[in-house]
């Protein structure tokens, strides 16, 4: 059996997604980063962005995040947000739109939210 | 209908109107709580997961923070207090507000200047009322509050702990809210947020695990930088969603007791109206008969 990781995706005011996994690929502040099982206890700040689950079962799941943070010690994996969303829950029509509507007003924080959002579906 | 029975029907009427106000209050206040609890339950995992990186990062790092090393002379202390937006909750607004006095009195003690925020339009009044000088305050959400409302709330308290004291900053930040216990028990507490207390981080983890060497990433100072704000922010969301569900539980309560205080009303009221009723039922016997004997002894009177 391949090593796993366990892996929480948590927003401020749900649990997103949670389960095993062999492979997290997400975005920190300083770049990309890679974790597999084993990897060395990690604490990093996230940027904006879509983070990438490969499961155990093969599958991938991909999430956009608002920031936040990743967490990795004893083969558990935390990924915190204040916002995270699945790509599947994203709506791409309303995110367009909404990308639109905050490019129009140009309002930088929504423009930002709604490119990361069409980027997660994009991944997927 | 007599004069003093029209009183007690009336009065039995408008109680029973607002017997029925009061009985759909418990109600609704009833269903609130359940998804009040929900939501606080749904915010435990974030909650648990940061405090959780927090420590790591407090304990594991030899790192020097402003927000994680007490002031040598601390000489300001915030103090954000939760209460309600409405009424009708029984003792919940003030039994906060009493709190939050006291630990101002312990404060100031301790030769600490106070700063007040307050969330919550009944300590917006209770403070307005006394023309005591108010930091900041924030109305309208405390029914069912969002991550976006506590993030409202922690922005200038952050800004305030960022700055340096003498600017005007403070050193300490203490939040007073209710906390919910049980559906029977709610009780309101102090709780100083900032500077940590590593000790009751660790309390809060149960077991006060061996956490392992972080890797930090970009570096320790820079994940305190970006953890703590989210810190506060959470602390607050978790402390206003239970205020929420400590409000409606306080409100069932008060409407539970206002409702059964109601029902005795009636009864007592509607044995007062029967009494009335046949006072007044013997009083027009006891007419009629001595009309009628009247009658009768002047006709007989008149027959001689």
């Amino acid at each position: 059996m391949a090593a796993e990781l366990h892996v929480e995706l948590v927003a401020a005011d749900r649990s997103v997604w949670s389960g095993e996994a062999t492979l997290v690929v997400a975005r920190t502040t300083s770049g990309d980063i890679g974790v597999m099982p084993g990897h060395q206890p990690l604490l990093g700040v996230l940027e904006s962005g879509p983070v990438t689950i490969r499961t155990s079962d093969g599958a991938t799941v991909v999430a956009a995040v608002h920031g936040g943070f990743i967490s990795f010690a004893d083969d558990k994996l935390s990924l915190l947000a204040e916002i995270a969303e699945l790509a599947d829950e994203i709506d791409v029509q309303r995110a367009e739109r909404a990308l639109e509507r905050a490019k129009s007003d140009t309002d930088a924080a929504s423009e930002r939210r709604a490119d990361v959002r069409l980027r997660a579906v994009a991944v997927r | 209908m007599g004069a003093q029975l029209r009183v007690y029907k009336r009065r039995i009427r408008s109680v029973t109107a607002t017997k029925k106000i009061t009985k759909a209050m418990e109600m609704i206040a009833a269903s609130r709580i359940v998804k009040a609890q929900r939501q606080v339950a749904a915010s435990t995992p974030y909650a648990t997961e940061l405090t959780r990186a927090v420590t790591a990062v407090a304990t594991g790092s030899t790192t020097k923070h402003p927000l994680t090393t007490e002031a040598e002379a601390p000489a300001r202390a915030a103090i954000l207090l939760i209460t309600s937006d409405r009424g009708l909750a029984g003792g919940y607004s003030s039994n906060a507000i009493k709190a939050a006095e006291k630990l101002t009195e312990r404060l100031r003690g301790e030769g600490k200047e106070v700063v007040t925020y307050v969330i919550g339009r009944k300590g917006v009044a209770y403070y307005g009322f006394r023309e005591r000088k108010l930091a900041d305050s924030w109305t309208g959400f405390t029914d069912s509050p969002t991550y976006a409302d506590a993030k409202r709330a922690a922005a200038p308290l952050i800004e305030a702990v960022t700055q340096e004291t003498a600017e005007g900053g403070v050193d300490e930040l203490h939040i007073v809210f209710t906390e919910f216990v049980s559906m029977m028990t709610q009780n309101p507490v102090d709780d100083r947020m900032l500077p940590l207390s590593l000790d009751a981080t660790k309390d809060e983890d149960g077991k006060g695990e061996i956490l392992p060497l972080f890797d930090f990433e970009p570096s320790a100072e820079d994940v305190l930088d970006a953890l703590l704000p989210r810190y506060v922010e959470s602390r607050i969301y978790n402390a206003l969603l239970q205020a929420a569900a400590s409000e409606h539980a306080a409100r069932r309560r008060a409407m539970k007791s206002a409702t059964d205080n109601a029902g005795e009303l009636i009864k007592t009221l509607s044995r007062l109206a029967n009494a009335a009723r046949q006072a007044e039922i013997t009083q027009e016997i006891s007419e009629i008969v001595g009309g009628a004997s009247a009658l009768a002894d002047a006709t007989a009177g008149s027959d001689k």
